[in-house]
């Protein structure tokens, strides 16, 4: 039952299998981002209160979900690689570093130019935004701490660690609209209860989401397949591979 | 009804810029992580024929 598992530990197969998801993963991306684009921007209303500026939510919100869905998947597999010495852990949380630090800046960009209208300004040190921006800094460190060392593993080791540590920005950066009195708006889908959004307007931010995973799970497999390469250079199987 | 789309509402200036950002960080996700690969493959290849010539 496990062993699908244990074969992720396994290089080669990890080489093999994230070649062969990425054309699916881009196809159901762009049609998942499409039909988000078109229902988001030419169906759905506009918002009673924010009238059409509520549109940029279809980027913003899929753009600062995923920022901090690849910070944890960096952090998993990093934990998984320091645990138990699997060395995919060091290459997919390499992989996805660069990935999550340019969502968590168009989160940022988006959110100051919504921040405009709606509050007035386009940027505070408001709660939300301020542990966004640690997310960033966060990214940052763990690649260069990653570069700053000449042996590679001790690089991986270092910046595995401190994703580790990291990851407690996560919760302080979905929980901050609650926890601390915040100008941002309190969460609309990712919450107990029903979304506080209706259908016409949830279901291509829905679409969107998706979208953008798929998307991150394609770019992921890609960036993965060169990490995996760079580790492996000189190992029998590589000659195959890259044929 | 053309006008009043790409007006946004009198949002224009907001709400495009974010949707020219989003595209313009997906398309260099795409096109980085491509040249990265490209990259890791040379290097790969280079790597296995140099090793291949220090065995003859």
């Amino acid at each position: 039952m496990w062993t699908w598992f244990y074969k992720l530990a396994s290089p080669p197969y990890v080489y093999g299998v994230a070649a062969a998801f990425v054309p699916w993963l881009l196809g159901f991306a762009a049609l998942a981002i499409g039909y988000g684009l078109v229902a988001g921007l030419g169906i759905a209303p506009a918002d009673y209160q924010q009238g059409e500026a509520f549109r940029m939510i279809y980027v913003h919100v899929p753009g600062a979900l995923l920022s901090l869905t690849v910070y944890t998947v960096m952090a998993v597999a990093s934990g998984i690689a320091l645990i138990w010495r699997i060395k995919v852990g060091h290459a997919v949380a390499a992989a996805s570093a660069p990935i999550g630090a340019s969502f968590a800046i168009l989160a940022l960009i988006t959110g100051s130019l919504w921040g405009k209208p709606m509050w007035g300004t386009y940027w505070a040190w408001d709660p939300r935004l301020t542990s966004e921006l640690i997310l960033l800094f966060l990214y940052v460190g763990v690649m260069s701490l990653r570069s700053a060392f000449e042996d590679p593993l001790r690089g991986d080791r270092a910046a595995a660690l401190l994703a580790v540590v990291g990851v407690v920005n996560v919760p302080i950066v979905h929980f901050s609209v609650v926890w601390w009195n915040s100008l941002h708006q309190g969460a609309t889908i990712v919450k107990l209860g029903a979304p506080s959004m209706p259908g016409s307007m949830l279901w291509p931010l829905l679409s969107m989401w998706l979208g953008f995973m798929l998307f991150f799970g394609a770019v992921l497999c890609m960036r993965l397949q060169a990490e995996v390469l760079n580790r492996e250079r000189q190992a029998s199987w590589v000659r195959e591979a890259i044929k | 009804m053309t006008s009043d789309f790409w007006s946004m509402g009198g949002y224009a200036r907001y709400v495009w810029p974010c949707y020219g950002i989003a595209g313009a960080v997906l398309a260099w996700n795409l096109w980085a992580a491509g040249r990265y690969l490209g990259a890791a493959k040379v290097r790969a290849a280079r790597a296995l024929a140099m090793a291949s010539s220090e065995a003859r």
